[in-house]
């Protein structure tokens, strides 16, 4: 069996870019949340976002593409190109054996949204006027134009897809490129996701599911999972790419590897696009296989990344899963959320959590849930409050829940040189 | 270009149990020129085009007039009263195709194993025209008059997560976005998932966006023909070839495992035997690579192809690239290749999923459907290419088939067919 590690890491997350600023915000428990800022949320029930304070240019992107590109296909091109530096791969890989898949649950929603308002003159008129729209519409349209700019970005001429299953698509996308090393269809693999969903239509359709949290005078606040006062999610933005690699590549190259990506499974509950199973039955079959692939027992878990979104109906459904899936490990094991402090970012948050669990096997520290003051007591198991923990931190499990019914896990360990140091 | 057959270096068995090719067992279809397999297969035999002036939206102000629309689909009769107001008609034609083809596979989900069945969808646009109906109350109205159902019933999810809902498909299921490339991805993405041990995936692609948003980004996406005459728009590797023709629908596949299927007495239409991607990151074509390295995982020779379906672009340099791809690998005139989609317009990830079902039917009927409006393809492109009627095997039977597709961007995607007793 072919094995597959984390070699490098690029991230764009609420807050500051970059990985070393995400890990330090995760780290100290601080939150990215506030009033949205991206555009006028007045009129709107949920006001409140964890944004991204990025600058096309700044980061490294011509004026063209910060023209041309969606702000989440923006957030996905800085980010890969930070991991492939950081990978230290750029120059030495053979294109032929390398591909792209990058996660989004609503693709260029920024640009839709903003294009219809043009095309369509505010609003005035259904036959909409496409001499008015910008010529990289189709762009927007078919969201897969994400995954060939990161693949032109690094030179992929191997496999390229977008991956968009909801709010599993980061870890999906991952686990989707994890197969392909496996499998021999490519040698590296640069995966994540990206999304840039603080927009009035995104913001007005979960207004009206009532998903969001409406605690509009304290954002900083808001996003409070497992907490007896959680009242919904926080929206969030951002993206994480990876370079994964199969292990006697990075090996060969004397490559720094952050993590092993040791198993991935996903299920779907087949019950409602939107709602849970209160059993959460489906989660913990994914959960279980992939320990299995993992060929880890639930006690080997030192760490687990919950989905954690802060709804009334996600923490006690996932509560629930660990509990069917770890059993009394579930009760040991620190727990937490990191949309406690970088909102729910969709598609994207299932890599900024995958990378966010190969930096606590770097850094032997767990993160914390932040905002957790009031523990609710359907959701008991220990959710890391408030403050990170170092501790050794050599098998994670990361999680994520989506509308659609789609439920995945993900099993990462440390790399085996760890072991030796 | 080379026509050495290079093996995937370092391949290993996959990642799993099983290594026997998955098979096909159930096929259900959406076309423009038929609603099910066997009247879109019969029209198909027949040469009938599905491609006609839009209906759906009020397209004369528009400087492309044709498409290819799903005829007679009458919501109703395939979608409960509950779901209409929250499902777009790309998510209402997936339902249906999706009930086709489980029935035409003969099988019941219930039976089998608890998580043993999934779902794994391409799809490229989503539900557009549900999307364009909230965008507009947003834009004209306000936040507050945007529908919860736009929560899910736009995303590119939404196929396989209600195809899920519908059938109680608790396994593994996914979805992929790769325009073109998706539907063939897609079932690479099952087969996938079968390796894995699960034992039945609905799989394929379906699209929709006709609507005056969609068209919208159909014509700046650019690529359409702006011929008017349904019959000569569209025309696959002719020398005026002048764009393609924009459709809706696509076709959803019952995959199994070979043993499952074999225990349960299943009728198989095929295997799914190999598949590979490629993507063009410098502007050359890679799609003669992404074929080899499907023949390589197929464990097939060029010489034993019988057919192939085009990806077909309809545009000079596109065409090209791809009749230099099957030269190189097959040799100049080497292989019969058609492209029935000018029947259909390209329907983005449900074309190449449709052709998959037309390589199933052409290897079970012994009858290589054609490439209508093309009468001859220009001389340059050196092309076996099947025109006017259907072209009977010559010689030995039709065993193995090469479908080929482009997703817009450089993504490349191929996949090999074998008959069932190949």
């Amino acid at each position: 069996m072919r094995r597959v590690v984390i070699t490098g890491i690029g991230v764009v997350a609420p807050g500051r870019p970059g990985t070393k600023e995400f890990w330090s915000l995760l780290t100290d428990g601080r939150t990215a949340t506030r009033a949205i800022t991206l555009f006028d949320a007045s009129g709107f029930r949920s006001r409140i976002a964890a944004e991204a304070d990025f600058d096309p240019q700044e980061s490294g992107l011509t004026a063209e593409q910060a023209g041309r590109l969606d702000r989440a296909a923006q957030f996905a091109v800085v980010s890969a190109r930070e991991a492939l530096a950081d990978s230290g791969l750029a120059g030495s890989y053979d294109a032929t054996r390398t591909g792209v898949t990058l996660g989004s649950a609503l693709g260029c929603t920024t640009g839709l949204d903003a294009q219809y308002g043009v095309v369509s003159e505010q609003g005035t008129r259904t036959l909409v006027d496409h001499t008015k729209a910008v010529p990289h519409l189709y762009d927007y349209f078919v969201p897969s134009s994400m995954a060939a700019e990161v693949a032109r970005t690094v030179g992929a001429q191997g496999p390229v897809a977008l991956v968009s299953t909801g709010c599993t698509s980061g870890l999906d996308a991952v686990g989707h490129a994890v197969d392909l090393v496996r499998e021999g269809s490519a040698d590296v693999m640069v995966t994540g996701a990206a999304e840039a969903p603080i927009t009035p239509i995104t913001a007005a359709c979960f207004d009206a599911i009532r998903a969001t949290s409406t605690r509009n005078d304290e954002p900083e606040t808001a996003s409070r999972p497992f907490d007896r006062t959680r009242n919904g999610f926080v929206l969030g933005e951002g993206s994480a790419v990876l370079v994964i690699e199969e292990y006697e590549h990075a090996r060969a190259r004397g490559a720094h590897l952050y993590a092993e990506i040791s198993g991935f499974a996903s299920r779907s509950n087949a019950y409602h696009m939107t709602g849970l199973r209160p059993d959460g039955i489906e989660m913990a079959a994914a959960i279980t296989a992939a320990l299995a692939e993992a060929e880890l027992e639930p006690g080997d878990i030192d760490y687990v990344n919950a989905h954690g979104s802060g709804t009334k109906q996600n923490d006690k459904h996932e509560t629930e899963a660990f509990k069917r899936s770890l059993g009394q490990r579930a009760y040991e094991v620190p727990v937490s959320s990191i949309k406690s402090m970088i909102g729910h970012s969709l598609g994207a948050i299932g890599a900024l959590e995958v990378a966010a669990c190969a930096l606590a096997i770097e850094h032997d520290t767990v993160p914390p849930t932040a905002n957790l003051h009031e523990p609710d007591p359907a959701c008991d198991l220990d959710y890391t409050p408030l403050t990170a923990r170092r501790q050794r931190t050599d098998a994670v499990l990361t999680v994520g829940s989506g509308f659609g019914g789609f439920q995945s896990a993900m099993i990462l360990t440390s790399p085996p040189l760890k072991a030796d140091r | 270009m080379t026509t050495v057959l290079a093996a995937p270096t370092a391949a290993p068995s996959p990642g799993a149990s099983r290594t026997a090719a998955p098979v096909v067992t159930g096929i259900g279809v959406a076309a423009p020129n038929g609603l099910g397999t066997e009247a879109w297969w019969s029209a198909v035999l027949r040469g009938r085009s599905g491609i006609r002036p839009v209906s759906r939206f009020d397209a004369s102000g528009y400087p492309v007039k044709l498409a290819g629309e799903v005829p007679g689909f009458v919501d109703a009769e395939h979608v409960s009263s509950r779901l209409m107001p929250q499902t777009d008609r790309v998510t209402r034609l997936s339902l249906a195709a999706a009930k086709e083809a489980l029935d035409d596979a003969g099988a019941d989900p219930a039976q089998l194993p608890e998580h043993a069945a999934g779902v794994v969808t391409a799809n490229s646009f989503g539900g557009f025209e549900f999307g364009q109906q909230e965008l507009q109350a947003l834009w004209s109205k306000g936040g507050q008059h945007v529908s919860a159902y736009q929560s899910f019933a736009w995303f590119y999810a939404v196929n396989s997560g209600q195809i899920s809902i519908k059938h109680g498909l608790r396994g593994a299921s996914g979805v992929l976005v790769s325009e073109q490339a998706g539907g063939l991805d897609a079932m690479a993405h099952a087969r996938r998932q079968i390796r894995k041990g699960a034992e039945l995936v609905v799989t394929g692609g379906i699209d929709s966006a006709l609507c005056p948003w969609g068209w919208a980004a159909y014509l700046a996406g650019g690529g359409l023909t702006d011929g008017e005459d349904p019959a000569r728009a569209y025309l696959p590797f002719a020398e005026d070839a002048s764009g393609h023709v924009a459709g809706e629908g696509g076709a959803l596949l019952v995959l199994e495992g070979a043993e499952e299927a074999r225990r349960r007495g299943a009728r198989v239409h095929g295997v799914l035997a190999g598949h590979a991607a490629t993507f063009d990151a410098d502007g050359a074509s890679r799609l003669g690579a992404a074929a080899e390295l499907a023949l390589a995982d197929a464990g097939v020779h060029p010489d034993e192809i019988d057919v192939v379906f085009a990806d077909a672009a309809g545009e000079r340099g596109a065409d090209r690239a791809e009749a230099e791809a099957l030269a190189a690998l097959f040799g100049p005139y080497g292989v019969p290749v058609t492209a029935p989609k000018s029947m259909t317009g390209r329907l983005a990830a449900g074309g190449a999923a449709l052709d998959v079902a037309a390589a199933l039917l052409t290897l079970r009927d012994q009858l290589i459907p054609p490439t209508t409006g093309t009468e001859l393809p220009a001389e340059e492109y050196r092309l076996d290419l099947v025109t006017g009627a259907p072209a009977p095997a010559t010689g030995l039977p039709l065993r193995t088939a090469l479908v080929l597709a482009r997703g817009r961007g450089g993504f490349n995607s191929a996949v090999v067919i074998r008959a069932a007793d190949a």
